[in-house]
């Protein structure tokens, strides 16, 4: 779960570390209300989740009622699109920040490793940059040191990763504190990643998170019900909303044959397969272990919901999942919601034999069976069209 | 020989009592897998279907000879009952449940790692010795005794591609389910190194998929240090970055984690990956068939 730049700042300032002061805005209006509160010069800040926003002219500097009215407008509505072409992500909310007055800018990480299975701390004194284009351009400038899984990360040794970036004495210490904060941060908040690009130094001398990029290990939500009740980003797409609320795992793609699988390898592997024969899959939705007919109906209804799909492919081997409770699914779901697209099923393991008879007895005009997963990709591709 | 379990295994189930754990435990037990004892605290000297039923794995141990643990509870509590097995006297934890946070993991691992226990998942199907045992909850009639071990991260694409083998007329020494999540007990490398010594192993079958480098590093790995044929799979080439597809660990992180960036560096080091899970077990058959 990834939070919203605002969302990160409410995180960090709860955990007392320092953050500019900020108001939520949705409309221009809304947001001359926050800078006339917060004083001049201020930020308005699209709240998307990609970064580049600065670059893409998502991030205006305003110095009066006007210019802020003036950004506000032009910011909201806007689309960014991601520094690797992500998106787009159309701008819905703005965050309105008191203005800082940068002196230097520095670039500040916890991440979770997966290969050394610990969090790791980056800082480097080149701030403002993308992380990848800091370590292209100067590997020596990006520090990283491993955090010891019991033991956390201490003050003195937070001191050294600081030195070791040669960040200026006169910060050291508040950098320090900063990367044992966000060490404890990400640990009390089950983040799996966090990133502050620019940590900046003020011209009081002060160090200020300017940014905030938080994703959140989506299995821990169930210890922090703030997180999980924090709204949903509005540019949502359709089908994935609706799967969500049926806990139905599906990802919105850009092709028109809807895939269903049992299994998230398997899934993924149908979708490799179906591009292999020439098709563009719609989606990726795992009905998962022990699927049941209810299942399969939520899963037709939330593909069927996508207006691209002009077929459908059910790849089902089945462990858990039995064959018969899926045929069952398809049986129902295509008399409820009057199914006329082509669907091409694949059904194997699991009680395939009572399945398939079941199919065959309810004789639907636009169910082809295949044997083989191949098959079944072919056969979609060639029903699906372009 | 085979893996990880066998004929030897002596199992305990922490969640025997609920509906779930004692589906799969009597399950692993019908096959012929030796279950001791199930584990729920309060329920000690209570039994399900005549296996004792004792309050914490390590009396398992003292009582019922327990060597194997497999975890079936809430993600919750998981890490706790992990905790718990690792510190028991087991030596294999084998753990079933999915969605456990992976910072609870970061510390269970390493806990793992300290103690020498073997920790295989969490976000698992288990493992399968055909013939012997079975702890989890691979469906054994897909797969039949043989000669090739199977890692992989995925459930049914390890069933897909194990009945592929059954069909063709092949069998599996042992088939290990790894997890899907990102911080897992035993990685790919672990799992080779064991194949490698197996002596009822003669071909190894590696199945992985997008997000993290554990394909990549187990390629360095095969080249330097295993000296059977490996033959892969990778899930995901055409999953957009940044969407976790299904498991938890299945996101590709910016240009990091891609299936195309596995299979080149898993080919790089002169391991054949197959097109789709069809090519991989007609490769594997015709590599063993080749030896």
């Amino acid at each position: 779960m990834d939070l919203l730049e605002y969302q990160g700042k409410e995180l960090f300032a709860r955990h007392g570390l320092p953050v500019p002061k900020g108001v939520h805005a949705s409309t221009a209006d809304a947001a001359v209300d926050a800078s006339e509160t917060l004083g001049y010069p201020v930020a308005v800040k699209a709240q998307v989740l990609i970064g580049g926003r600065g670059k893409a002219g998502g991030i205006k500097i305003a110095k009066d009622s006007t210019e802020a009215h003036e950004y506000a407008g032009d910011i909201i509505g806007m689309d960014i699109i991601g520094p690797h072409g992500e998106g787009p992500f159309k701008v819905h909310e703005l965050w309105v920040e008191a203005g800082s007055e940068i002196e230097s800018e520095f670039y500040a990480s916890v991440i979770l490793d997966r290969s050394a299975k610990k969090l790791m701390v980056m800082l480097s004194r080149m701030g403002g940059m993308d992380v990848e284009a800091i370590a292209a351009s100067d590997p020596e400038a990006l520090v990283k040191q491993h955090v010891d899984p019991l033991a956390g990360l201490g003050k003195e040794e937070a001191r050294e990763i600081v030195d070791w970036a040669q960040i200026p004495d006169a910060v050291a210490w508040q950098v320090a504190d900063v990367l044992v904060q966000l060490v404890e941060v990400a640990q009390a908040e089950d983040a799996t990643l966090i990133e502050v690009n620019p940590l900046i130094v003020n011209a009081d001398g002060e160090v200020i998170l300017l940014d905030a990029k938080v994703t959140i290990d989506g299995n821990s939500l169930f210890r922090h019900p703030e997180l999980e009740e924090l709204p949903e980003s509005a540019d949502q797409d359709a089908q994935e909303k609706m799967a969500k609320e049926r806990g139905l795992t599906y990802v919105s793609l850009d092709g028109n044959i809807g895939i269903l699988g049992n299994g998230a390898g398997l899934c993924m592997s149908t979708l490799d397969v179906v591009a292999q024969a020439g098709g563009r899959p719609a989606n990726f939705l795992d009905a998962g272990g022990g699927s049941k007919a209810e299942a399969i109906i939520d899963a037709l209804e939330v593909i069927t919901s996508n207006p691209e799909v002009t077929a459908i492919l059910f790849n089902i081997f089945g462990g858990i999942t039995r064959c018969d409770e899926v045929a069952r699914g398809i049986i129902e779901a295509t008399n409820k919601i009057g199914l006329e697209l082509p669907l091409v099923v694949r059904l194997d393991g699991t009680n395939s034999e009572e399945g398939l008879a079941l199919l065959a007895e309810a004789g639907l005009d636009n169910l082809h069976h295949e044997a083989t997963m191949l098959g079944a990709a072919k056969k979609v591709v060639e029903l699906a069209g372009n | 020989m085979s893996i990880i379990i066998d004929n030897e295994t002596k199992l305990v189930v922490s969640g025997l009592t609920g509906r779930e754990g004692s589906f799969h435990g009597l399950r692993n037990k019908a096959y012929g897998t030796q279950l001791v004892a199930g584990v729920t605290p309060g329920k000690g000297g209570q039994d399900v279907e005549g296996t004792p039923i004792f309050n914490s794995i390590a009396e398992s141990v003292e009582q019922a000879g327990a060597n194997t643990s497999m975890i079936f509870v809430p993600a919750k509590f998981a890490a706790d009952s992990i905790n718990e097995a690792i510190d028991s006297g087991v030596d294999t934890v084998i753990a079933i449940t999915e969605g456990i946070p992976v910072m609870d993991m970061l510390s269970t691992y390493w806990k793992a790692r300290e103690k020498g226990v073997r920790l295989i998942g969490p976000n698992c199907p288990g493992v399968l010795s055909p013939g012997k045992a079975n702890v989890g909850i691979i469906p054994a009639q897909f797969f039949d005794q043989g000669r090739i071990g199977v890692v992989s991260k995925s459930g049914t694409l390890t069933y897909q591609i194990g009945n592929e083998l059954k069909q063709a007329g092949e069998g599996n020494s042992t088939i290990v389910g790894i997890g899907g999540d990102p911080i897992i007990g035993s990685d790919f490398i672990d799992i080779l190194t064991l194949f490698d010594s197996d002596p009822e192993t003669d071909l190894i079958v590696m199945v992985g998929e997008i997000g993290g480098d554990a394909e990549e590093r187990a390629a360095d790995f095969i080249a330097a240090e295993i000296s059977k044929p490996v033959v892969a799979y990778i899930a995901g080439f055409t999953a957009p970055p940044g969407k976790q597809m299904g498991h938890a660990g299945a996101i590709i992180s910016g240009s990091s984690g891609t299936a195309k960036a596995k299979q080149e560096a898993l080919e790089a080091k002169g391991v054949r990956v197959g097109e789709s899970p069809t090519e991989a077990a007609q490769i594997a058959v015709e590599t063993l068939r080749s030896l």
